[in-house]
């Protein structure tokens, strides 16, 4: 599995507002920052701040701050915002004769999945920002 | 639950649990409105209980009320690995969650373990059980090497 690269920048944006102590970025500083467009960048920005991770601070020297519950929202929460969290083609396949390969495989990929998607719920933002200050040291 | 809310934090007290414990413990375990076996909390006190040295079961106190608990162990060699602690029973009242009761309970049972020279902690989860998951995993645990597998017979 691939992230989309809207997936990744959504968890950057996220994990670098609520690592921030609470002080606002503007898009272009976080754009900078994981060399990443800008304007796709924006688009996400948007779409986080639409799903009330994010808010927008206006006037000079705006940007955006973490507004979300770091103790209660997940990774799954950003990621699942942008892509579905499955093996893409094989959950939502619904053929009228499935082969006997397509159903084991739907048994494999769809275990794969659960894992997946029981990780990405598992990990809360506040759980990210410890393991990024065990990395730090 | 309401998230906001802030549950009272004074005076929690981290004991061995007691058999007049259980009362207690039986008014908010999931495991015990299952019914499957009524008596389940008496069995696991009678294995871990005592004060024993390899098992551990610990209550949180606030007043006279127990509001959370915790059950571990030390297994030897289990798998082929080096002793290891595991904790395979974590409970908080509902109204007290997001409280530390589990981060002090988790934190009594890891110094358990530490002193007896164990350095490594397990547990296992069901998948759906996405507060108990996460609350390991703010403690800074992670997937280990072991998958668990399982058959219907």
């Amino acid at each position: 599995m691939k992230l989309q690269q809207s997936t990744l920048l959504g968890l950057y944006a996220v994990l670098e507002l609520a690592g921030s102590g609470g002080e606002q970025r503007s898009a272009a500083e976080i754009a900078e920052k994981y060399s990443v467009s800008i304007n796709h960048l924006s688009k996400v920005l948007r779409i986080l701040v639409r799903a009330g991770l994010l808010q927008a601070v206006r006037g000079a020297g705006g940007g955006y701050r973490f507004s979300g519950n770091a103790k209660r929202a997940t990774l799954m929460d950003v990621v699942e915002l942008f892509e579905p969290v499955a093996i893409e083609g094989f959950e939502d396949r619904a053929t009228p004769h499935p082969t006997d390969v397509e159903n084991g495989l739907a048994v494999a990929l769809v275990e794969i999945s659960e894992m997946m998607r029981a990780t990405l719920r598992s990990i809360t933002i506040a759980t990210m920002l410890k393991l990024m200050e065990r990395e730090r040291r | 639950m309401d998230i906001h809310a802030h549950p009272d934090t004074s005076s929690l007290d981290i004991r061995r649990a007691r058999l007049s414990d259980l009362p207690g413990i039986r008014t908010f375990d999931e495991r015990s409105n299952k019914d499957d076996n009524p008596h389940y909390w008496q069995e696991m006190f009678e294995r871990y209980g005592d004060d024993l040295e390899k098992q551990l079961f610990l209550v949180c106190e606030q007043g006279s009320e127990i509001v959370g608990f915790i059950i571990g162990e030390i297994r030897d060699w289990e798998f082929g690995s080096p002793p290891c602690g595991w904790i395979f029973a974590l409970g908080v009242r509902p109204d007290m969650r997001l409280a530390g009761v589990a981060t002090r309970l988790y934190a009594a049972m890891c110094e358990f373990f530490l002193k007896a020279g164990v350095g490594k902690l397990r547990t296992m989860l069901a998948r759906g059980d996405i507060d108990s998951h996460s609350f390991f995993r703010s403690q800074g645990m992670m997937a280990g090497p072991y998958i668990q597998l399982e058959k219907d017979l």
